[in-house]
């Protein structure tokens, strides 16, 4: 790569950078500054002091949104791992009649937005007693045609004929599906996972419905719920719950994206 | 299971050959490996479709039961409505913002990204930092900046010498931030995407490529972009439906306001079926969202499917 090129590359990537990140940056600065600067519009805070932090917690349960919202998000995404890579499986190796017929049917689940049925939804997990708990908040989005055909792509990969010897050779599908597919495909796994974890924690519409309680409500709520209460007085509280929320996932990401690059570059040697 | 099968059956005994075949038969073993998805997709995205449509046809009290069937009466009222005019112009207009800005966007990002040069890895990251951030806190951090007094927004426009701006709270301008936010935010999950389909493109090709001495914009519509074209299709088709779903950032930003400039419709339908409660008009609007949503899927499919290139 010529210098030129590589001064032009680095100036773009620098620039999109700062504009990228600009506002996780900016509410960041903000957490840590008093009311008054605030007020006055400051970029950097005079010093940095976790006050807000501290008055965030004390100000809403954030700890136990927090645990709501990992419990939520773990538990949404192994149903989600475990429902997709199933079906994914039936669509790559198993030969059925029928199968093309269920596989539109897949297909048209991402045409229906899932907003558009949120109203039984919500009557139905009243009426299975489901408000406030942890079964409403996670078993409806087990399902998830996305996930499904992120991973069939993968299984697809897999050579048909080793599918076929192992047949001959008397291992089950499932036995295959578990020992074989499952472990070769980790790389979508983990794509497939972090993305459903994501998508889980940043839930909004489905747990503002579903939950009116402390107990179960997810960090999500509680921001909203505490955006509502501190507005215009004290945004460097506000802030720190902001961070507090983003941190989990920002980690998450930061360290998933290295293990997805790890997972491509190897796929790329081999 | 396994102790069943150890039992004898009262109803029926399977010899061994049969019962094999029969735990071989592809058919039920392939409805096997699906059901958990089928159960799920009946009973929370089928069912509840067929319910909103059925509701949609009906005049419903305030506690969701339907009381008298009165055909296309929802509709009606609804088109008529001027309310129902306002929100299907935001919806309209917020996809036709975000989306292709969003793509173009994230596309530049991803082939910024898939340069080989040192530190790349970190550029990823930050570039797909905003899939790590949830709708209620990036709300949250935008709402902040567009503050008018204190905000970072009116504080450049004034920085270079132009009237302030009420961002949020002028009709004019509301359902552009919003938009503006929305990109931004979605940005980090179609880059990612985009990010994977660059890098799984065949290496061979840009190999070929630099030997026969072709140019960076030759290599970039001749390889990069047919080869992208299927992940680019895949995220258009996720990028618009994510955007007739919008809700949280309208929730926390503008309540729908002002005058209903941003009164997008799944914020519409979650007025009135659980603020309002006028599940009638909320299931009507469902339903045409639905139907959106069915027509552009399959204009898409239509439209791409030929020249799309797939491996």
């Amino acid at each position: 790569m010529s210098l030129t090129k590589k001064i032009v590359t680095y100036t773009l990537l620098a620039s999109f950078t700062l504009i990228m990140m600009f506002p996780i940056l900016y509410a960041f600065l903000i957490s840590f500054m008093q009311g008054g600067e605030v007020l006055q519009g400051k970029l950097w805070p005079e010093s940095f002091s976790f006050d807000n932090y501290i008055s965030a917690f004390e100000k809403v349960p954030l700890l136990t949104y927090l645990l709501n919202s990992l419990i939520v998000s773990t538990v949404i995404m192994i149903g989600v791992l475990a429902v997709s890579s199933l079906a994914a499986f039936a669509f790559v190796f198993i030969n059925f009649k029928g199968r093309d017929i269920l596989f539109y049917l897949f297909i048209s689940t991402m045409m229906i937005p899932w907003e558009a049925a949120m109203v039984p939804n919500f009557q139905t997990v009243q009426a299975l007693g489901w408000l406030n708990s942890y079964a409403g908040l996670t078993i409806p989005f087990f399902a998830l045609a996305f996930g499904t055909f992120l991973l069939r792509q993968q299984f697809k990969t897999i050579p048909h004929e080793l599918y076929e010897a192992s047949q001959v050779s008397g291992i089950s599908r499932f036995r295959f599906f578990y020992k074989i597919a499952l472990p070769v495909s980790k790389t979508s796994m983990v794509t497939l996972g972090i993305y459903s974890f994501l998508t889980a924690w940043n839930m909004y519409l489905w747990p503002l419905l579903v939950t009116n309680n402390e107990a179960v409500r997810t960090v999500q709520i509680g921001l909203k719920q505490m955006q509502s209460q501190e507005i215009s007085t004290e945004w460097g509280v506000v802030m720190a719950g902001v961070v507090i929320v983003i941190l989990p996932t920002l980690v998450l990401l930061f360290l998933g994206q290295k293990r997805l690059q790890e997972g491509l570059t190897q796929g790329a040697i081999k | 299971m396994n102790l069943a099968q150890r039992e004898p059956s009262p109803f029926k005994t399977y010899d061994e050959p049969e019962r094999r075949r029969w735990m071989s038969s592809p058919f039920l073993a392939g409805m096997l490996f699906l059901l958990p998805s089928l159960v799920l997709f009946g009973v929370f995205l089928f069912y509840p479709m067929m319910r909103t449509i059925y509701l949609s046809l009906y005049l419903i009290d305030t506690q969701g039961e339907p009381l008298v069937f009165v055909g296309v009466e929802n509709f009606i009222n609804l088109f008529q409505s001027s309310s129902f005019q306002t929100s299907a112009k935001a919806t309209g207009l917020f996809v036709l913002y975000t989306v292709p800005i969003g793509l173009i966007l994230a596309l530049v990002l991803a082939l910024l990204a898939n340069e080989k040069v040192k530190g790349i890895g970190f550029f990823r990251t930050m570039f797909s930092s905003t899939m790590g951030m949830s709708v209620a806190a990036s709300s949250v951090i935008w709402m902040f900046m567009y503050n008018p007094s204190i905000g970072i927004m009116n504080r450049l426009l004034s920085g270079i010498g132009m009237s302030e701006v009420q961002w949020l709270l002028d009709p004019q301008f509301a359902l552009m931030s919003v938009a503006a936010a929305t990109i931004w935010m979605n940005t980090g999950f179609t880059f990612l995407i985009l990010l994977g389909g660059l890098q799984n493109i065949d290496q061979q090709l840009y190999e070929s490529a630099r030997v026969a001495g072709v140019s960076d914009w030759y290599k970039l519509r001749k390889i990069t972009l047919p080869m992208l074209s299927p992940t680019l299709f895949f995220v258009t088709v996720v990028s618009l439906i994510n955007s007739f779903q919008t809700f949280g950032q309208i929730d926390i930003l503008t309540k729908g306001g002002p005058m209903e400039s941003t009164n997008v419709i799944v914020y519409s339908i979650y007025k009135d079926a659980f603020i309002n409660y006028n599940v009638g008009s909320a299931s009507a609007q469902a339903v045409l969202l639905f139907f959106c949503i069915l027509i552009v899927t399959v204009l898409q499919f239509k439209l791409t499917e030929r020249k799309v290139h797939y491996q």
